[in-house]
């Protein structure tokens, strides 16, 4: 009956093929390590924050008189309203520790390098995306975290050239943030993640079309790919309980490590709170332009560092095959690189001082010289490891593709 | 039409198709005009454009902020001695005289957003603001003098309707 069943569906779409040559049959590299977990973490995180997400909604009011207070009837009335909440707002937070350490792999093992700019780009899409619907997220609880961070961020696009009042006057559809804001941000951030889905479906085409990189940089022989079930399902499933693990950790004994304090208190448009930081995610970029004493200036740096990563495969003119692993300066230059954002994420996080200025100034420096210097370095490097001598194979590589 | 599957006339045929690209294209592009004018402030945003304060019960050093627009608004009662300061000099940042701020000296009216980020500046005893979030500060005229904010505080077309009332918003 099963079978016949399937048969029936087979003669009109492909569902047996699909699931053989996409899911089951996947031909995976066999030696992914445990980052290659990370991409499959993000697509779980989206879904659960889809279905928190989804199920806080029936409950929330988008109305700038009743917002806080629906967060409040969330917590205390509804039922396992807190734990919806908790979820949806620790994983934000983990939405993003998991995209970022995904990105870091990335950029470790060169998996943005020829053939995968595409897969790449679409996950800078992807990024940006996020970005926007954490931050609009952010103002939903109306809290005066929310309403003041939704006010410094939406005031940067006033670096628009020429209509800059009249952009942010339109964004926030009133002179201040107000209630048409909080309802158009509603509107989005229950839009957003529909898109993001569509985006992903992309970008999974495009993983399937050039497959998954590997650790060793060199695309294996047919032999060395295994079946994505059961060796990737089982894999992804023990890193999924790991994860879960210390997700749940936060979710119920730490879930107001990711919430402001002053964001218990309403909205008021009247009094800023002493000291406003954006979300731990935001810091690094935050920190960027706060170290540009211009406004524009800053809002340009600010857009450049999120940006610049699509010019990774470009910017990388390396020939040798691999990622850090075997690029000795590449690596280095990583691990400086990964110091500048943890240095920028302590900067944004403090008040402004002279000090802590000049330390975010420097680090913006280095972040930016990460990128700029790479051309360079990676063609000082090519020449290095080419006169240390490489195993005849990958310099066959190398020599076959011409630069 | 001949009936037959040549083209007789490729000229005609492309310019036809271009013409109908530009319509197309230009017609695409009005109709997105309603979804995005529908996201400028509403008519009873706009209503609120205007608010009426009342200075008798500000007394002389006082600072009162009003809503104008959803945004706070500072009325300062000036002291003589303040007045002296703010008009001892220009400003550095944004230079402006302060007889040019102001519509009669005792009364600043300023818009009170920092002009960097928009966060709402705190007073300063010494009768200037200095702005919480990224430490701006201005001085007793609302004018700039330390960054990283660009300009002075905004003052607001404002009139005065009688003696102790002035109207914010309109001139
Ligand atoms: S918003 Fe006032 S200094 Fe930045």
């Amino acid at each position: 009956m099963f079978n016949r069943m399937i048969s029936w569906i087979d003669q009109r779409f492909p569902l047996t093929s699909f699931v053989k040559h996409d899911l089951t049959g996947y031909p995976t590299p066999r030696n992914l390590s445990y980052w290659w977990n990370f991409g499959f973490l993000a697509g779980f995180v989206l879904v659960l924050q889809l279905a928190t997400g989804i199920f806080l909604a029936m409950h929330y009011k988008a109305d700038s008189g009743m917002a806080f207070d629906s967060i409040q009837h969330i917590m205390r009335d509804v039922n396992y309203g807190w734990l919806l909440r908790y979820l949806h707002a620790t994983g934000a937070s983990a939405f993003f520790v998991v995209v970022y350490v995904h990105m870091a792999r990335t950029l470790y093992y060169g998996s943005y390098r020829k053939p995968r700019e595409l897969l790449w780009w679409t996950g800078q899409g992807l990024l940006l995306l996020l970005m926007a619907i954490s931050f609009m997220g952010y103002l939903l609880p109306w809290g005066q975290m929310s309403y003041w961070g939704a006010a410094v961020i939406t005031n940067l696009f006033r670096a628009t050239p020429f209509i800059g009042d009249q952009v942010v006057i339109w964004l926030r559809g009133d002179y201040g943030v107000g209630d048409a804001t909080l309802t158009r941000f509603f509107a989005l951030h229950y839009l957003f993640p529909f898109i993001i889905v569509g985006g992903v479906v992309i970008h999974l085409i495009a993983l399937h079309t050039v497959k998954s990189s590997n650790p060793s940089g060199i695309n294996l022989a047919d032999k060395d790919n295994i079946p994505f079930h059961p060796y990737f399902t089982i894999k992804d499933m023990f890193g999924l309980g790991v994860y879960l693990l210390v997700f749940f950790v936060f979710v119920f004994f730490f879930p107001n490590a990711f919430i402001e304090a002053a964001n218990n208190i309403p909205a008021n448009p009247m009094q800023t709170p002493p000291h406003i930081v954006p979300e731990w995610y935001f810091l690094p970029f935050y920190a960027i332009l706060r170290s540009v004493p211009d406004l524009i200036g800053g809002v340009v740096a600010m857009g450049l560092s999120v940006m610049i990563f699509a010019a990774m495969p470009y910017m990388d003119r390396s020939r040798i095959p691999g990622g850090a692993h075997y690029r000795p300066l590449y690596r280095l230059q990583f691990y400086i690189f990964i110091i500048a954002i943890f240095v920028l994420g302590y900067v944004g996080s403090q008040p402004v001082t002279d000090n802590i200025v000049l330390l975010g100034r420097g680090a913006t420096l280095v972040y930016f010289a990460c990128f700029l210097f790479l051309p360079i370095i990676s063609k000082v490097e090519e020449r290095m490891l080419l006169k240390r001598g490489l195993p005849p194979a990958v310099r066959a590589m190398v020599e076959g593709e011409k630069a | 039409m001949s009936g037959s599957d040549t083209i007789d006339n490729p000229e005609r045929r492309n310019f036809l198709g271009k013409i109908t690209t530009v319509a197309g294209v230009t017609g695409a592009a009005a109709a997105c005009w309603p979804f995005v004018n529908s996201m400028n402030p509403s008519s009873d945003v706009l209503a609120k454009a205007t608010t009426e304060v009342d200075l008798s019960n500000i007394p002389p050093g006082g600072e009162h902020s009003v809503a104008w627009q959803g945004k706070p608004v500072f009325v300062v009662h000036r002291t003589p001695e303040q007045i002296k300061n703010a008009e001892s000099s220009n400003g550095s940042i944004d230079p402006e005289a302060d007889s040019k701020r102001v519509l009669k000296p005792e009364w600043l009216v300023v818009v009170g957003i920092c002009t960097h980020l928009g966060c709402v500046p705190n007073r300063d005893p010494e009768g200037g603001w200095l702005c919480p979030c990224h430490g701006s500060m201005y001085d007793a005229s609302g004018r700039v003098i330390r960054g990283p904010a660009p300009k002075n505080l905004e003052v607001p077309t404002y009139s005065f309707v009688s003696d102790n009332k002035i109207l914010i918003g309109k001139a």
